[in-house]
């Protein structure tokens, strides 16, 4: 990379960029047009702006009750089945956790396997990605599918026939670089991530070309300006300059070479702006005493110009993480009113409890507000600096190495995790899956060793006081930060949402259950009980007119580590694990994919 | 890190490492078949720590309180078997079990001072869950003597 390229340089370099690409800039004008289609669903987020709304209503709070199962599929696959298909014209495509096998299934024969592609990984990479080992789905874009293995491969097939097209390696899982995010297509690009926090590397967000897999930039989430691809001057935190080198002056030493920070979520797009969207994880160690400093920008929503990949603005929620709230979770980009004002905003859940609404053309912050009334470790957030207000009984940092902090509200897993939340703009509201867990926390001593866990510290993760479930599912109004209604899940959402124009609200949940519920008021409509547990997002399609909604079951992930490590007795708590724990009396592990359907 | 030059030497010489550390000897676990303290469900320190470094690595695929799950073995059982010696070699070397029906990988820790450096304070740890002495769950620890 341009490591030692100073600062002044980098301006006049990117403008060059910007010259080379605006010449081939519209190979894939195709996909801008394909997002509006009700009848496919052509990303994981349904679109660009990642809404998981669909304008359909064949199924609708009048007859969801008749749903029924129209098909079904086993993936052959254990393991966390995060994600969802894709929907491309006759084609469903989706992906399985390791060994990442891609399904191309035609809708005009129930399903029969078109083709099947199953990569060849070095199973050194199944520790590092430990646990679990899951992927959350691949792209369309330009007649191929693309897709991210867990050994951080990403590959181009051609979406007739599954051949390989090209592939390129994104990182080196020998240094705990593995890849679990779907990519994201736009224009003659595709973009993709990297997972790995928990092994001291350090993320980017990396852009390739669609048709030769060349490498176009890659942005990092800390280290010189250079290597963030930020200018000094122009890239703005809350409106203000960042100044030079905030993503090395904010680190003891050179601790940002193993900063952490990395993308793993979800990316969404403004075609008008050309700007991509996304969030950064924590910083690497867990162990906050350790790496002094705000470590900008882990935990930072990110604004890029997606030709140039040059930050336009950024903002850190959580500066100087002592919780492990990764920053990572989906950037959903709508169009309503804050505060009586038309805005263009981004809507955020962060792991940290706060729901942010922001101005998504420069990044000012306009709400920031707890989305679950449990979360305790800071008051609120000073609009002025973005900066939250932390209780210092709950600052593992200020309780220091060795003291186990007690009573911590959200737990690591957060308020709510990578699962999507969705946006209705018929209803104006988000419908968001929460998890509902607290924690102890103690942060000790970790040596960096390149591959080795980087961790430092020990998690027990348990219910709120006083309360007997997990989770929520929660409708949330974006402008006057507040919910809506919230109903109460005796486990963890860890489901990605999807909101209907036929004002219904689709998600699964932990045991297994793929539930509607009456987008005003949150009225259950319907419920099924799939194979496995869902940690997968549902998505809703047409073929031959036909209304359908379809999900991955299968139970892991965090949320589902107890049952993948196939546990069964019982215990006051520790790390995922044990709040989980009564799951195995519901669900067991195994990945299929259930259509539903009415007549 | 202070005890990385010692590491590569592996076991013996990550044993060494802990005390030549300067850490009293007093606050580890003992050696030998008891290798752990347990009054009235309290830990000596160095169990303690075994608890503490073994659920921010092991546990991810060794499961909870050694208990193992699909990814890899129970420990509390399997260290009925398995002695120091066999122990100390597995989690420095690693070891492979992948067939079509199974995909078994344990890393190798030999390079990881934050395994090698506490391994017998995890080793204590897991024997006295495995000797069923110690129960599920953070422990309280014993008041330093």
């Amino acid at each position: 990379m341009t490591g030692k390229l100073k600062a002044s340089l980098l301006a006049g370099v990117v403008g060059m960029a910007m010259v080379v690409t605006s010449g081939q800039a519209t190979a894939n004008d195709e996909l801008k047009k394909l997002q509006t289609d009700p009848n496919q669903w052509v990303m994981p987020l349904g679109n660009y702006s990642g809404h998981r709304y669909s304008p359909l209503d064949q199924i609708n709070k009048d007859n969801v009750k008749n749903l029924k199962v129209a098909w079904t599929f086993s993936t052959g696959v254990l393991r966390g089945h995060e994600g969802g298909p894709l929907v491309i014209g006759d084609v469903m495509y989706f992906s399985t956790p390791f060994p990442n096998i891609v399904y191309a299934l035609d809708l005009n024969d129930n399903g029969r396997i078109i083709w099947k592609y199953e990569p060849k990984q070095d199973p050194n990479v199944i520790p590092v990605m430990c646990c679990d080992t899951v992927n959350r789905g691949v792209a369309y874009g330009d007649g191929m599918i693309f897709l991210s293995q867990a050994d951080t491969t990403l590959v181009a097939l051609d979406a007739k026939t599954g051949k390989k097209v090209w592939s390129v390696v994104n990182g080196d899982p020998g240094k705990g670089e593995t890849l679990t995010a779907a990519p994201l297509v736009i224009k003659d690009k595709v973009y993709v991530g990297t997972s790995g926090g928990e092994f001291g590397v350090r993320g980017h967000l990396t852009a390739y070309n669609i048709k030769t897999g060349e490498r176009v930039w890659r942005g990092y989430s800390m280290g010189p300006d250079s290597d963030i691809l930020m200018d000094p001057e122009k890239t703005t935190h809350l409106g203000q300059p960042v100044g030079k080198d905030s993503g090395t002056n904010t680190w003891e030493g050179d601790q940002w070479k193993i900063g952490g920070g990395t993308t793993w979520g979800w990316f969404t797009y403004d075609p008008d702006l050309n700007l991509i969207y996304y969030g950064t994880g924590n910083p690497s160690t867990w162990n906050p005493v350790q790496r002094p400093g705000d470590n900008r920008w882990s935990m930072t929503i990110f604004a890029r110009d997606a030709d140039t990949g040059m930050a336009k603005w950024v903002y850190q929620m959580t500066p100087h993480d002592e919780w492990d709230y990764d920053g990572v979770n989906e950037m959903i980009l709508a169009d309503i009113d804050v505060k009586g004002k038309a805005t263009k905003a981004l809507v955020h859940f962060d792991r940290n409890g706060f729901a942010y609404t922001m101005d998504r053309t420069n990044g000012a912050l306009l709400v920031a507000e707890k989305y679950d009334p449990v979360v305790n470790w800071a008051t609120h957030v000073d609009m002025q600096t973005g900066r939250p207000q932390v209780v210092a009984q709950y600052s593992t940092s200020q309780n220091g190495e060795d003291v186990n902090t007690k009573g911590i509200c959200p737990a690591a897993l957060g308020t709510k995790d990578q699962q999507p939340a969705s946006f209705s703009p018929k209803s104006g509201l988000f419908y968001v899956p929460t998890n509902h867990v607290c924690m102890d926390y103690e942060p000790f001593q970790v040596s960096y060793v390149a591959g080795q866990p980087y961790v430092g510290a020990t998690l027990s993760m348990y219910p709120p006081e006083g309360a007997d479930h997990l989770g929520n599912f929660i409708a949330w109004d974006a402008s006057a930060g507040k919910i809506v209604w919230s109903n109460p899940e005796p486990f963890s959402v860890w489901s990605g949402a999807l909101a209907t124009a036929g004002d219904v609200v689709f998600y699964g949940t932990l045991e297994g259950y793929l539930k509607a519920v009456d987008a005003a008021t949150g009225k259950e409509l319907y419920r099924f009980k799939t194979p496995s547990g869902i940690i997968g997002n549902v998505n809703t399609y047409t073929h031959k007119g036909k209304q359908y909604i379809a999900v991955l079951s299968g139970l892991g992930g965090w949320a589902g580590i107890g049952m993948a490590a196939g546990l069964t007795e019982d215990t006051a708590g520790l790390g995922a694990v044990g709040a989980y724990k009564q799951l195995a009396n519901y669900t067991q592990l195994g990945g299929v994919l259930t259509v539903f359907t009415v007549d | 890190m202070k005890c990385h030059p010692c590491i590569p030497v592996v076991a013996a010489a990550a044993l060494f490492c802990a005390v030549s550390a300067g850490l009293p000897a007093a606050a580890h676990a003992q050696e030998g078949d008891k290798p752990y303290t347990v009054e009235g469900g309290k830990v000596d320190q160095g169990t303690y720590n075994g608890f503490r470094r073994y659920h921010s690595i092991c546990h991810t695929c060794h499961g909870p309180d050694g208990l193992g799950g699909s990814f890899a073995p129970n420990l509390a059982e399997s260290l009925k078997v398995l002695k120091f010696e066999e122990f100390i070699g597995i989690v420095a070397g690693g070891r492979q079990n992948v067939s079509a029906s199974s995909e078994s990988v344990m890393p190798a820790f030999a390079h990881d001072p934050n395994v090698m450096d506490h391994i017998q304070d995890i080793y204590a740890y897991l024997k006295a869950r495995s000797d069923g002495v110690l129960g599920r769950g953070r422990p309280e620890r014993l008041a330093q003597k």
